[in-house]
């Protein structure tokens, strides 16, 4: 109990221009993880935080594997990274005194990286793949459709070890420390139970969640994510994010389904590319990010209009227009993805590109539409390469007590 | 060798320990006299089984006399829970004959084993303790039998290192590649179960097991058994190789005779336990230690022991604390054994270059798998 360090105590207390007085508010406060404080999204609730929670600065996803038939482990593990991931998304320790307090003679329980830093916005997003179920012998009906593997796409060049995964942990914080730290830890308890896939870190988010979010740049310069799903949109979540009662099992009804994918982008090459063509290529101009035609950002794109060439404004092969709701029968769904830099490939040149992450109520009838017009059509796939790729189901928000997964696992 | 520093791991020498060692030692020579409990089991081991004349006995001392009828070196062991050696015999060669003398206070399941050709778990059968020979077990006692238990065995794998290493230095010597590279890792599965003793003392270690590409002090050579790997498999044998020959089996034995006077702590041997896995991750999946000869799944399979060894030690003691940590112990373990088994060849393994890069990761998987719980064990015991 020595020398013990919470950093929910400096957020809740100090950073509410409180003093800490003695021992007793101390004590007081570390008793509960109640009320709220700045900074800490609340990790229970109807949905799962991380998902229409405002976009914050930093992502570290984590892709695993299973190494156990036994589904009593699963959920013992469940249970102690549900009990962690709450305390750690309220800016605590894994443990109370987990880092510096316990037994000196052993390794620490919190790996302490995140000791006196804020909760820093973090949540975790818990989600399961495909694998998940034939691991555990879950009965086939509590297998969602919409958890089907993807299917090919034109120009795909997936390394199998930056794809799938039986279980996934988004981690998103607007400090990386924080994210990682929780990565971090989590792997470390699924030790003998989990094994890594594969991780990505990401950095700049590059869509808005909300409206009260300025539009972020993805690492051509272009501003992403201007028409997307927002947190504000209240029945289109519904309609286009939130699974549904009627569309399976119940376990994932206010669910949704994660889907992502790695993005490899040719910097060096769009780099080399004319800014009309660049423009051109995206539909958008690279300054303002209004639609080829319009002015402001947010004003409505006019994919009818014709440019004194004759030909559309937008071009038909241009990436707002494929990728649009007019172009794919109201498709829409909610993108939540990263840049990353993972170093230099060793040619020169930087292994870099777009982390995506969107989430929708059914993969293949709103990801695989949208993305196979893309991989067919788009100019921009000159410039990318897709190297990764993943779904997953997340289940819908916890309720007090519940672990993740809880309502599958006991179905 | 482990590539961090050990500096912290001190070692408490303590003059006049060997002889209390003395007493406790596991092999003894054969004797028909008559022990406590009616007499000595007659194990009768063969390279296909092994007959253990009574499948019980009382609580208190109980002697083995084994003997070996087959055609392989073998070994005798008795084990408690967790895969704990209560004690056992080495390098018992055809036609001899070895007692095993052991204490055995609790009552309860145990387990012996032949192992002929002294690889895999052994002929194994079940030994029933009757009764239980009375003592006081407070958590002192029970510490203290952990260090006992793991010094000697310690020691017993000291008695086969050095005749091992000797085969090795003499073909070495006689200029006979062939058996010496044989012999190369099969010497080493004494040397790399114990490895964290010797590195508790510092200066050993870089000796006998040190890399060509270690820093050295000026004048100092690079020596030890990856040096004669090195001329073995790569450079052919040089106009020094018998002297450094001669310099390994000397530190050799200044290792056992540093051996006798050390004393362990409980800290020590279970932070032993969890070192031996990280040189596994450090050093063996990576193919880094054994480079010239790609024998590394040898050292990998003896650094699992080593680490099995000294937890077993500790078994009573972690039992006592956390009933919920053993199991997981000896589950993990078990993975990991199994896993080596699907690369085995003959009486050894594949070669490190015959490995897929799925292979490796598989058991970098088992061995975090393993040692998250194996860094459990110095808090639980300390606890
Ligand atoms: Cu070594």
């Amino acid at each position: 109990m020595t020398g013990r360090l919470s950093r929910r105590r400096l957020l809740g207390w100090a950073g509410a221009g409180a003093a800490v007085a003695g021992a007793g508010a101390v004590t007081a406060c570390s008793a509960s993880l109640a009320p709220v404080a700045e900074g800490v999204v609340p990790f229970r609730g109807e949905r799962q935080a991380g998902i229409v929670t405002p976009a914050q600065d930093r992502l570290h996803f984590v892709a695993l594997d299973l190494t156990t038939d036994n589904r009593d482990r699963v959920r013992a593990l469940l249970q102690k990274w549900t009990t962690a991931a709450e305390r750690m998304t309220a800016g605590a320790e894994t443990a109370p005194g987990g880092a510096v307090g316990g037994n000196p003679d052993g390794p620490p329980a919190d790996t302490g990286e995140a000791l006196g830093l804020p909760a820093a916005k973090l949540t975790l997003t818990f989600g399961v793949g495909p694998g998940f179920f034939d691991k555990l012998g879950l009965d086939p009906a509590l297998r969602p459709a919409g958890l089907a593997e993807l299917p090919r796409f034109t120009l795909d060049q997936l390394d199998p070890a930056l794809s799938g995964g039986d279980l996934c942990i988004q981690a998103c914080a607007d400090d990386p420390q924080v994210a990682v730290h929780a990565v971090r830890n989590l792997v470390r308890m699924g030790f003998g139970t989990t094994t890594v896939r594969w991780s990505q870190l990401g950095f700049g988010r590059t869509s808005s969640t909300s409206t009260a979010q300025a539009t972020p740049r993805n690492l051509f310069g272009f501003k992403d994510g201007t028409r997307n799903l927002k947190a504000e949109d209240g029945a289109e979540l519904d309609q286009h994010v939130w699974v549904q009662p009627a569309d399976g099992p119940p376990w994932l009804a206010g669910g949704t389904y994660l889907v992502a994918r790695r993005i490899r982008m040719h910097i060096e090459i769009w780099d080399r590319t004319s800014l009309t063509e660049q423009e051109t290529i995206i539909g958008r101009t690279k300054g303002e990010g209004a639609a080829l035609g319009a002015t402001g950002e947010f004003d409505p794109a006019d994919f009818a209009a014709i440019g004194p060439d004759g030909q559309p404004r937008i071009g038909e092969v241009a990436h707002i227009r494929l990728a649009s709701a007019e172009a794919l029968n109201g498709v829409r769904i909610l993108r939540r993805g990263y840049n990353f830099v993972d170093g230099s490939d060793g040619q020169g040149h930087l292994n870099a590109g777009l982390f995506f992450v969107a989430f929708m109520r059914d993969p293949h009838a709103q990801f695989v539409p949208m993305q196979r017009a893309l991989a067919n059509n788009d100019v921009m796939m000159e410039y990318i390469e897709h190297t990764g790729s993943a779904v997953f189901a997340c289940p819908p928000g916890l309720t007090e007590g519940q672990y993740w997964a809880q309502p599958l696992l006991e179905a | 060798m482990s590539r961090t520093s050990r500096a912290a791991v001190r070692v408490t020498t303590v003059i006049g320990a060997a002889a209390a060692l003395a007493a406790c030692t596991s092999t003894a020579p054969p004797s028909g006299g008559d022990a406590a409990g009616g007499g000595p089991i007659a194990v009768t081991a063969a390279d296909a089984s092994c007959d253990v004349a009574a499948a019980e006995a009382p609580a208190g001392k109980i002697t083995f006399s084994v003997r070996n009828t087959g055609s392989k070196i073998t070994e005798f062991y008795l084990y408690g829970t967790g895969d704990r050696i209560m004690g056992e015999v080495e390098n018992i060669g055809p036609g001899l004959t070895r007692d095993l003398i052991v204490e055995v206070p609790d009552g309860g399941s145990y387990t012996t084993a032949c192992k002929p050709g002294m690889v895999g778990d052994g002929i194994r059968a079940p030994f029933t303790v009757t009764g239980s020979a009375t003592r006081s077990v407070d958590e002192n006692t029970r510490l203290a039998e952990a260090t006992t238990g793991y010094h000697r065995w310690v020691t017993s794998q000291i008695e086969a290192l050095v005749p091992k290493t000797q085969e090795f230095v003499d073909a070495v010597k006689a200029g006979d590649v062939e058996t010496a590279k044989a012999l190369f890792p099969v010497a080493r599965t004494y040397w790399e179960r114990i490895e964290p003793v010797a590195e508790s003392f510092g200066d050993i270690d870089p000796k006998i097991d040190g890399r060509e590409d270690d820093e050295r002090d000026a004048g100092v050579q690079f020596t030890g058994y990856h040096r004669l790997e090195k001329d073995l498999w790569v450079d052919g044998l040089q106009a020094d190789s018998p002297a450094m020959a001669d310099q390994l089996m000397a530190d050799i034995r200044d290792l056992q005779s540093r051996t006798a006077t050390v004393e362990l702590t409980p800290v020590q041997l279970a932070n032993g336990a969890k070192e031996l896995l990280d040189e596994v991750a450090t050093g063996k999946i990576t193919g880094e230690e054994d480079r010239y000869s790609h024998t590394d799944l040898w050292d990998f399979k003896a650094n699992v022991e080593g680490s099995q060894g000294a937890v077993a030690s500790l078994r009573p003691v972690i039992d006592e604390k956390d009933p919920t940590l053993g199991p997981v112990l000896d589950e993990r373990f078990a993975a990991v054994d199994a896993l080596l088994e699907e690369y085995r060849v003959g009486d050894g393994y594949r070669l490190y270059t015959e490995l897929t890069d799925e292979d490796k990761r598989r058991m970098a998987e088992a061995v975090d798998a393993l040692g998250e719980p194996v860094s459990q064990v110095a808090g639980v015991v300390t606890s």
